[in-house]
């Protein structure tokens, strides 16, 4: 099971995708300028600001070349998230329905957010507790999803509607409080809120993990869940094995001093994965 | 050939930036200010003015959120 995760010039989540991905599956960064998705069975559009946004968020990422490819990989059905600025370019590339605009307030907003599962039956959430409450963190300026009143009423019927903002939580103006959709065939999702910034309880939530843990459940077919509950706190991989012959693991990290070693005992959560963050410095 | 594209957030679309800039212009005593709308303008020099249309269907504005007005497009 391989995810990937486009790369932009301007991508700044791309990283912490690749991280959460890896939590329950191989994954590869995907580079905008090739034409190649290395045979993954799901890609993830991160969070950034692609080409710089210029023009509207998402309008020119939208054409990268790796698009050509994730575009087609969709329409034949590929599971495709789009977080934050991956939702912006979803709806640009009219993979999903609707428009985010600018925030209500015109400003940057950074916080946590309550979200109401709406649809648990998708690819994307089946793994999650029915009318479960999410803790994820927004960080956007271009959030205002907004489609027609008919269209909306249109996705509210259909089910698309995947996540909400809990009432009184909405960061954006968001018609309907509305924080996720679906497209009509069920594998293109996209979402403001960024769930590979919530994979770990040391992050204060790890609500995140079950969407990529569903959609790799939804993938493996029938080969049970990957990823189990844990009391109220989170998610934890269940299963690792089978997955040894990788090479370039890393090393958990030496305390760099004395003072803060016992914080650090415990090696770092992604400290075994296939993917080779960047250095930490 | 010179050309302008004039965008335009959609009637019935909020834009807060005109609103902002709608009390900005009340507040510095400018009375009867109303329905402010912010868009953005987009000079370019094409070779051929027929593809206008199309660049702003595919590109320059999102027809679902936006308007456009293509000006000055004879040369």
């Amino acid at each position: 099971m391989k995810f990937g995760v486009v790369v932009f010039p301007g991508s700044c989540d791309d990283v912490d995708a690749q991280l959460a991905c890896a939590r329950v599956a191989d994954v590869v960064p995907l580079w905008h300028a090739d034409h190649d998705l290395q045979s993954v069975d799901a890609v993830v559009i991160p969070g950034g600001f692609s080409y710089g946004d210029y023009l509207r968020a998402g309008a020119i990422a939208r054409f990268a070349p790796i698009m050509t490819e994730v575009i087609d990989f969709a329409r034949a059905g590929g599971h495709v998230m789009g977080i934050c600025n991956g939702f912006q370019v979803c709806c640009e590339a009219g993979l999903l329905p609707g428009a985010l605009l600018t925030n209500t307030n015109l400003r940057f907003v950074c916080r946590q957010v309550s979200l109401e599962l709406v649809n648990p039956d998708t690819a994307f959430t089946r793994s999650l507790d029915p009318g479960a409450r999410l803790s994820i963190p927004v960080k956007h300026t271009t959030g205002r999803y907004y489609a027609p009143d008919a269209e909306l009423d249109r996705l509210e019927a259909a089910g698309q509607v995947v996540l909400r903002y809990a009432p009184g939580d909405n960061p954006n103006g968001s018609l309907r409080d509305i924080a996720g959709v679906i497209n009509e065939q069920g594998n293109v999702f996209g979402l403001m809120p960024h769930p590979e910034h919530a994979v770990d309880p040391l992050t204060g939530s790890s609500d995140g993990l079950g969407l990529f843990g569903s959609l790799r459940e939804s993938l493996s077919g029938s080969s049970g869940p990957v990823l189990v509950g844990i009391a109220k706190s989170g998610w934890s991989v269940a299963e690792r094995g089978g997955r040894g012959g990788r090479g370039g693991v890393a090393e958990p990290r030496e305390p760099d001093d004395g003072d803060a070693s016992a914080t650090r005992q415990r090696p770092h959560p992604t400290s075994d994965l296939p993917y080779r963050a960047r250095p930490v410095v | 050939m010179h050309a302008r594209v004039l965008v335009r957030p959609k009637a019935g679309i909020l834009d807060p930036q005109g609103a902002a800039a709608e009390r900005a212009l009340s507040q510095l005593g400018f009375a009867g200010v109303s329905e402010v709308r912010i868009g953005r303008l987009i000079e370019l020099e094409v070779v051929d003015p027929a593809t206008l249309p199309e660049m702003c269907e595919r590109l320059l504005a999102n027809p679902l959120i936006e308007e456009y007005e293509i000006l000055h497009a004879a040369s």
